[in-house]
């Protein structure tokens, strides 16, 4: 046994031997290399850590919006040190928090609603620290800068356009879970239609939700795709031609059938313009309600870089006039979209932003 | 054989001495369950560092002139790996940081007990967790339903101390029960359709994990329990006097529930090895024919085991949302039931084991915070490690082959393998 176990050790040292030499022949760099640029350093560091929620850094929304804002800052000043971290369950909230407390970072940010009891408890023990938080406000902690979206005036917009859209008359949306994060988008996508049929004395109807009682369908899942597929199987055996899923993952069953259905209908997305972040389906989206929380990111961790002070109780709360929300470009519906509506979606915003419509929700920030 | 004995001379006595010493070493280097568990993490960590080496970029192009300076490569393999190692035991057991700091007077005690205090919050709930799985096991039942039964025991927990004002000893024991209590009624259902009806506890027990898990994301939402002033999916909080006591401080996350899974290993050890229903248990879960023909009522002893193991998966639920989170969220009872089970095997369905396999779950979760957050290595990286523990130790004669161990005297480890899993 031994001498047979032996030769094979020295065979398979061979050939990793000749495969390392083969790959590694390459010239050491420089030693030195870095010794002459020491000085350039740009005068302070500024931190921008940031705690994912349960989704991770990957999840094709708010997490991965939030981190684009702070990758964008630091490109722009380049004295900011982006980090982030994971959190794969809700107990690793408050333990990541104190982990940035403990490394000293300049500015953490929080995505989520639902870090916001650990956030509070962080930043009341330590009041001295910058925080931030996504979606959610705390106002006992002047410490940590809110930063909140009013979505129902752009979907307001979108209610607008699929009802202007619509050839059957008949335009639909549903939610992930009833919570208000959703419901806000359902909320103003109703009111744009109905503004629409106030507007041209048309009838255009909401399948889905219903503002008045605040009772819709709901798929009871942000991850489950044939949920959403069929749902909007439902509608369009009604008679619907434009879905807004509200509903994250879910929603891509949605987009999915609509690409099957050759046509058939299309669909609206949220969050972030589909057309990036769900680019597969991009025939089949009509618009996004874009809620820009990369850019409201951005421009809280900038200002922090550069000494600026983040009044928390004033805060962020993204608006059309401020482009904190929006209506995405059309991309390839843009064609089909006729110019009277696009001309009057203008005015609607006009409107909007002048407040000579308002636009109204339970649960918007306040 | 006495009268040779007698005639041993001193040289003799000497040399059995030496045979007992060798003996000693050769059973340590034998296949028994401590080697193979304690080689098993040697060999995840090896694995583990190989990982961080290969998944850092900067590291690896060092690699490109291995043959031009080797020692480039190595110091920086060296220092990744070192370094992440090094922040997930300070982040688990101790910051030698924070001791020196203690000491100079620069931060308090808390920062010292912190990473353990840590680790024995995430290990708690495994604990239950990973004992609903073993003593199930140990029944003959594969039990995985224990994420299922952790979440009812949430819920029941949590709406007990929201709903129900109480003094504040009263209202944390009445908490507690209720979440035993709510883990026992699901943990019941698929008991009692196995021995009544035969059908099959694994499908129940999924089937049930998806039922708890959409009543719970139900019921946040209902009025009474959701919070009015949030705009997420959240319960009220828990009433403070029904949250478990900090044992450290309210600095610290450690609290009651580690005490209570403490409690509950020796109470399931005490059940298994000293009374006439673990007796029973075994029997049934060693040949359930032979368990019945000695008069035994299979029937009775599936249905009660699982309600047993529902309980003690139920407060497992209950010690995390009265514990650390204080409110019903759809995520509150995270992935401790499948996690009980990676315990339950590691801990080779032994309730101290089951202890054991918790606590260093826990500190891999505690540590793996830190080592992401300090060393900007992914915390998929602690899953991975859990995950090599577990396939190294389901792997023995892997294990056995790669050092070389001799079979052990006693075939135990063969026969639980045997057994399943």
């Amino acid at each position: 046994m031994r001498p047979v176990r032996g030769m094979r050790i020295v065979a398979a040292l061979a050939v990793g031997g000749l495969a390392l030499s083969a790959a590694a022949c390459g010239d050491a760099p420089d030693e030195n290399n870095n010794a002459g640029g020491g000085g350039a350093k740009p005068a302070s560091k500024y931190t921008a850590c940031m705690v994912t929620d349960i989704g991770g850094i990957d999840d094709k929304s708010f997490n991965a919006s939030a981190w684009a804002g702070i990758q964008e800052a630091a490109k722009e000043q380049t004295n900011i040190d982006p980090k982030y971290v994971a959190s794969s369950s809700e107990q690793d909230y408050e333990p990541n928090l104190n982990q940035f407390v403990n490394q000293k970072c300049n500015f953490i940010l929080a995505v989520g609603g639902l870090m916001a009891d650990a956030t509070k408890k962080v930043a009341l023990a330590h009041p001295d620290q910058q925080f931030g938080i996504v979606d959610s406000v705390i106002p006992e902690a002047s410490n940590v800068f809110p930063m909140q979206f009013d979505t129902a005036q752009a979907a307001f917009l979108a209610g607008y356009l699929a009802a202007g859209y619509s050839k059957t008359g008949k335009v639909a949306t549903y939610g992930g879970l009833p919570i208000p994060p959703v419901t806000i988008f359902m909320d103003g996508f109703a009111d744009g239609v109905a503004y629409y049929n106030q507007q041209k004395g048309k009838n255009v109807q909401v399948l889905g939700w219903d503002k008045a009682k605040q009772n819709g369908s709901f798929a009871q899942s942000f991850t489950e795709q044939a949920k959403g597929k069929a749902i909007s199987d439902t509608f369009v055996a009604q008679g619907a031609d434009v879905i807004m899923p509200v509903a994250g993952g879910t929603g891509l069953g949605t987009a999915a059938a609509a690409q099957q259905s050759g046509g058939k209908y299309s669909v609206i997305w949220v969050d972030q313009d589909g057309c990036n972040s769900a680019a597969q389906y991009c025939s089949t989206f009509l618009s996004t309600v874009v809620k820009n929380i990369k850019d409201a990111v951005k421009e809280a961790v900038v200002k922090g870089a550069k000494g600026e002070k983040l009044d928390a109780s004033a805060g962020f709360i993204g608006t059309l006039a401020n482009n904190g929300v929006s209506l995405a470009p059309f991309h390839e519906f843009d064609s089909k979209v006729p110019a009277e509506l696009k001309s009057e979606l203008d005015q609607v915003k006009q409107d909007i932003i002048s407040g000579k419509i308002k636009v109204t929700s339970p649960a918007q920030p306040k | 054989m006495t009268a040779t004995e007698q005639r041993e001379t001193p040289e003799a006595t000497l040399a059995r001495e030496e045979t007992f010493l060798q003996h000693f070493l050769h059973s340590l280097w034998a296949a028994n369950t401590v080697t193979v568990t304690v080689l098993s993490i040697v060999l995840a960590v090896i694995v583990g560092g190989i990982l961080i080496i290969v998944s850092d970029e900067d590291v690896l192009n060092t690699y490109s002139y291995f043959t031009a300076r080797p020692s480039d490569a190595l110091n920086a393999s060296w220092d990744v790996v070192s370094d992440a190692y090094a922040n997930l035991f300070k982040g688990s057991i101790v910051d030698p940081a924070a001791v020196q700091g203690w000491i100079d007077g620069s931060n308090g005690w808390q920062a010292v007990f912190s990473p353990i205090s840590e680790t024995l919050t995430y290990a708690a709930p495994l604990v239950f967790t990973g004992l609903a799985v073993a003593l199930a096991f140990r029944g003959g039942l594969f039990n995985i339903g224990g994420q299922g039964q952790a979440v009812i025991g949430a819920i029941t927990a949590a709406v007990a101390g929201i709903l129900i004002p109480l003094p504040i000893v009263l209202a944390v024991t009445v908490a507690v029960v209720a979440g035993a209590a709510g883990g026992a009624v699901w943990g019941f259902v698929p008991g009692v359709l196995k021995a009544r009806t035969g059908a099959h506890e694994v499908i129940t027990t999924i089937m049930l994990n998806y039922t708890a898990g959409l009543f719970l994301t139900w019921i946040v939402l209902q009025r009474g329990v959701h919070d009015p002033d949030r705009t997420d999916a959240i319960s009220k909080p828990v009433d403070s006097a029904a949250r478990l006591p900090h044992l450290l401080g309210d600095g610290l996350r450690m609290n009651l529930g580690i005490v209570l899974a403490v409690a509950a290993t020796w109470v399931v050890a005490w059940l298994l090895n000293r009374t006439t229903f673990g007796f029973e248990l075994r029997a049934v879960g060693a040949n359930p024919d032979a368990a019945r023909t000695a008069g035994m009522s299979v029937t009775r002893t599936y249905t009660l085991l699982m309600v047993v193991a529902g309980a003690l998966a139920g407060l497992g639920g209950a010690t995390q949302v009265l514990g650390t989170a204080y409110a019903l969220t759809p995520a509150v009872a995270g992935n401790i039931g499948f996690d009980g089970l990676l315990v339950a095997l590691l801990g080779r369905n032994r309730p101290w084991g089951v202890l054991l396999a918790a606590l260093l779950f826990g500190a891999l979760r505690a540590g793996g915070n830190r080592m992401q957050s300090f060393s900007g290595i992914s915390l998929e990286l602690v899953t991975v490690l859990q995950a090599l523990i577990v396939i190294f130790i389901a792997a023995p004669a892997l294990v056995k082959a790669i050092f070389r161990l001799r079979a052990a005297r006693a075939a135990r480890l063969q026969t639980s393998v045997a057994k399943g899993w």
